[in-house]
């Protein structure tokens, strides 16, 4: 276990030192995320209300493409050089190469994402800062749960042709009870209206109860993805 | 105990097979080289062997015990057709990860020997997308003995090295094979390989056709055995 926990760090490193250097990832996921606020921002003309309504569904579309984007490399950038095949025959067990790649690409897109919400604010004119500590918990637990799923079909579409294309179609479909739960607490927080947060307050703990069954599940389904 | 033990092997893909009930057997501290014509399944092989794949049919042990433990892996060193190494980290970064890995003790002077030992101490920092193809294979080869590993499964390794690099890796090898380590390697280069190897194993479409113990004949006629125990080429 603790020699598992120790190459998960190792890999974790290894991938966050490589898109420092490179910045692959980094760049696409977040001129992607506010190219797509401010086109939004321009194809809607909604009052102040229906814009609190569709706020946290326009948030999480935005975060969910730019997780997309950042997951598709997680398994991507082991293909130069068959550097994955090294990674699989190395002792450390598959769990460990999916958790390190799942720090990764969890740290990564919460970067892009904190970087994005205030241009989402200034763009919508919606204040999300009055809720920040909430909003900050159901975005580190929804990205937790894109991260991991993400990362286990990254590891699936590795070697197909189109995997650009083939991750999102798999991978949204999957996301869909994550997304639907972060996008009612979102708009909820954003509304600062009791009915709609006390209604919501149940998918709260519907995003732990999926990050806890999506880790379990790619944690373990991941070796039978990688060998086959 | 034998440190391969592969016991009719089968590998389908989709509906071809490539290895068609391949068994082997490796004695602890021998030297075999794998040959076979393109195609034959000496990749494959490794692979399983490598614990890349999994045969579709049949039972593969290492040092006893089965390919899928950590402990077995742990005892594997593997040079595939890709060198292995990351493009955007500094050969010692890479050297130190793989340390980590493999759970060796103390990484950094690990790498900083193994570095010494391939001739890339005086350009450790430098990232490996900016060394030379010979420089980038050494540091393949640096990864692969990093751990003094038990067994080492060596794709092709000969094959596209400059003469440094050969010469570091039939080095690194003798030094394996002197402190007990068993090799196998897949080749095409029958010469290099023959100086090496202690047996032979030859793959046609598959299956092990011959194994056994090199002989003078091999290393006077590299393509006696082919004619010998191979099918004849349509």
């Amino acid at each position: 276990m603790r020699s598992g926990l120790i190459a998960a760090l190792a890999i974790a490193r290894k991938d966050l030192r490589t898109e420092i250097r490179t910045k692959e990832s980094l760049t696409a996921s977040l001129s992607f995320s506010l190219v797509i606020l401010v086109l939004f921002s321009f194809a809607f003309d909604l009052g102040r209300e229906e814009l609190y309504a569709i706020s946290g569904g326009l948030l999480w579309l935005v975060y969910s493409f730019a997780g997309a984007l950042i997951v598709n490399r997680s398994f991507a950038r082991e293909l130069p050089n068959d550097c994955l095949d090294v990674l699989v025959s190395s002792p450390a067990p598959g769990w460990s190469i999916c958790l390190g790649k799942t720090v990764a690409a969890f740290l990564l897109l919460v970067t892009v994402e904190l970087i994005t919400l205030p241009f989402f604010g200034l763009f919508y004119n919606i204040a999300w800062w009055h809720s920040a500590g909430t909003l900050l918990l159901v975005i580190l637990l929804a990205t937790w749960g894109i991260a991991v799923i993400g990362v286990s079909f990254s590891a699936v579409t590795v070697n197909v042709r189109l995997r650009e294309l083939m991750l999102p179609v798999l991978l949204y479909p999957i996301l869909i009870p994550l997304l639907v739960g972060a996008i009612g607490i979102t708009t909820a927080l954003f509304s600062e209206d009791p009915q709609m947060l006390s209604a919501n307050g149940i998918s709260l703990q519907l995003l732990i109860v999926f990050d806890i069954m999506y880790t379990a599940l790619s944690l373990y389904m991941i070796e039978f993805i990688l060998i086959v | 105990m034998h440190a391969v033990a592969a016991d009719r092997v089968w590998k389908y893909f989709g509906d071809y097979p490539a290895l068609r009930g391949a068994s082997l057997e490796v004695e602890k501290g021998a030297c075999l080289a794998l040959l076979g014509r393109n195609g034959a399944g000496k990749t494959t092989l490794l692979r399983i062997l490598a614990n890349l794949s999994r045969p579709t049919k049949g039972a593969v042990t290492l040092l006893g015990i089965s390919t899928h433990t950590e402990e077995a892996r742990r005892r594997i060193g593997y040079l595939g057709h890709g060198i292995g190494v990351y493009d955007d980290l500094s050969a010692v970064e890479n050297l130190i990860l793989f340390g980590r890995l493999l759970g060796v003790e103390n990484p950094a002077a690990v790498a900083a020997r193994a570095l010494d030992r391939v001739g890339l101490t005086r350009v450790k920092d430098g990232l490996a997308r900016e060394f030379s193809r010979g420089m980038r294979q050494r540091l393949a080869v640096a990864r692969a003995f990093l751990h003094e590993p038990e067994l080492l499964l060596l794709d092709e390794p000969f094959t596209s090295l400059d003469d440094r690099a050969v010469a570091v890796l039939q080095t690194l090898l003798r030094d394996a094979r002197s402190r007990g380590a068993t090799i196998i390697m897949s080749t095409h280069q029958i010469r290099e390989a023959m100086e090496l190897a202690s047996h032979v194993a030859l793959l046609e479409r598959g299956k092990i056709v011959f194994t056994g113990p090199q002989t003078t004949e091999m290393l006077l006629d590299p393509g006696w055995l082919y004619r010998t125990y191979g099918e004849p080429q349509a």
